[in-house]
């Protein structure tokens, strides 16, 4: 069951410094209101993985591993390789969270992180097909929560893309139904670059990419997730608060905008 | 939402109608009743297409277990769940991902509209069953539910009124059905109170232009207006008292 969270006992002492300073047009990290927190992405962190991408956005961490292994398709899409997306909470990023089965947080993360790859049809995944019917590759893109200090969904999808972006597979012949790999590896085939950019709704303002201490006073939060083509592929609006249509409408031109530097920056560094 | 195959099925014809005959901007058949549960506080069902959907209300009531229990304001607890007879293959009773999302999201919507502040200690428990799916759930999900809270006499500012649009052959539309859900390019579900001008649940997938964008919130915004009223009606027919009538007849007089 989905049970309102407490809030952190300093979110209501500090929700005024915040709010006030916002008005000024000043954010607690010295930032713009649509200003996004310096970006850095390394690829190719962990060698056994087919991919992987570490992302720091301002003090959040975040890794993402890809592997990539064989599976029986699903019914209704006999000719497609499958994508699967978790997130971890890991208990060393934070100082609640804790050890047991993902809560409603982690499996949102991981849910919004994987729409944005899904719905943009990031991978081909009608080339992870190795038998129709009965063997496809599996895609598994775990995200890593290693240090939290806010907008994890962002730095999630970031790092889940250059991960994707970074992996290689084995190339493969079939020999009597039996897969066999050669040495060579090829990349991942990708078709978009989903690149999700969340704004907070602070009293009546709206900021670019919330760190922890404006997210704990946000009232609440929306996610737009674009594609290369400028597209909308994915949308979570978060919180308790709420959005005027207005605001929804500002709030998605500027995620567009801002995806598009993003984006650029990921694929450049990655590849 | 999940997948969807390009095969070529045409969703909208030469006359510009959808697969069940609907023109784009058509809301399916929605139908609401008020009190519908003997035991929970509030309780409300709704028909929305083939959507068959309950929700009930309980609280508020002493939170339990304790450590939950926040000193200025209710907590609010929502499940929402499908029974595996609902959907075309059995789904497993067991909460899946998507349920638990959805019951955050939905939760989310609900809660700006209660007026949690005058129950400190205290928690408001929200259910939502659905009956038979038929794309749409989270959206009729809200919409019921949002009654159960106000037939349980849980004061609210204003009721919760939710509906998607989404994009279906290319076109915006409104209210996706099932086939149009899964073949289609895009859905956006949202939750809205109208009065506040205040949106509370937003979601989309698939793929839209700013524009298309814009024009289907615009349009599943109009659907909430016209859902809500539904809800009025729906709580009036079951609030409405007949022998009161002439009472204020008598009234109108004194004042005239």
């Amino acid at each position: 069951m989905s049970t309102t969270h407490q809030p952190s006992p300093l979110a209501k002492l500090e929700q005024k410094t915040i709010q006030e300073m916002i008005l000024k047009g000043k954010r607690i990290d010295d930032r713009g209101p649509l200003d996004y927190r310096p970006l850095t992405i390394t690829p190719g962190i962990v060698e056994k993985a087919n991919g992987s991408a570490q992302v720091y956005l301002g003090k959040t961490r975040i890794l993402a591993g890809v592997k990539i292994q064989t599976g029986t398709p699903f019914e209704d899409t006999p000719n497609e390789g499958i994508l699967t997306v978790n997130a971890e909470f890991v208990p060393l990023a934070y100082p609640t969270f804790e050890t047991g089965p993902p809560d409603e947080n982690s499996i949102e993360l991981a849910r919004v992180v994987d729409r944005g790859i899904r719905e943009s049809k990031a991978i081909d995944l009608q080339k992870l097909c190795i038998e129709p019917g009965k063997k496809v590759f599996v895609v598994f893109v775990d995200v890593y929560v290693l240090d939290h200090d806010g907008n994890l969904i962002d730095a999630s999808g970031m790092a889940a893309l250059g991960a994707l972006v970074n992996s290689k597979m084995q190339e493969y012949e079939l020999k009597g139904g039996e897969v066999r790999y050669k040495d060579s590896k090829v990349a991942l085939p990708m078709l978009n670059y989903p690149v999700p950019v969340t704004s907070a709704k602070i009293g009546n303002s709206v900021v670019l990419d919330p760190c922890l201490e404006e997210e704990e006073v946000m009232s609440c939060r929306l996610t737009v997730t674009t594609g290369r083509n400028d597209d909308v592929c994915a949308m979570q609006k978060g919180g308790l608060g709420t959005f005027t249509p207005e605001e929804v409408k500002q709030i998605v031109s500027s995620a567009i905008q801002k995806s598009r530097d993003l984006r650029t920056k990921i694929v450049s560094k990655v590849n | 939402m999940g997948n969807k195959d390009k095969d070529k099925v045409r969703l909208i014809d030469d006359n510009g109608l959808r697969v069940d005959g609907r023109r784009l901007d058509e809301l399916r058949p929605v139908k609401l009743e008020v009190g519908v549960l003997d035991k929970a506080d509030g309780s409300a069902y709704i028909e929305h297409g083939r959507n068959k959907i309950l929700a009930a209300v309980f609280g508020p009531r002493e939170a339990h277990p304790k450590h939950i229990a926040l000193a200025d304001r209710a907590v609010v607890r929502c499940r929402y769940h499908m029974a595996p007879f609902s959907t075309d293959e059995r789904k497993s009773p067991a909460p899946s991902r998507r349920e638990q999302e959805l019951s955050k999201v939905i939760r989310e919507s609900l809660e700006p509209s209660i007026m949690s502040e005058y129950f400190p200690r205290s928690t408001i428990d929200i259910f939502i069953e659905v009956l038979q799916a038929d794309a749409g759930t989270r959206c009729a999900g809200i919409t019921c539910a949002s009654l159960a809270l106000a037939d349980a006499g849980i004061p609210l500012r204003e009721l919760v009124a939710a509906c998607a649009a989404g994009k279906v052959d290319g076109k915006v539309a409104l209210d996706l059905s099932d086939v149009e859900d899964k073949k289609g390019d895009a859905d956006l579900p949202v939750a809205f109170m109208p009065k506040s001008n205040a949106i509370g649940l937003l979601q989309m997938d698939g793929s839209m232009t700013e524009d298309e964008l814009k024009q289907a919130l615009d349009m599943s915004l109009g659907a909430c207006r016209t859902i809500y009223e539904m809800q009025k009606d729906a709580l009036r027919r079951k609030y409405h008292v007949e022998h009161e009538e002439p009472e204020k007849e008598e009234i109108a007089e004194v004042k005239a």
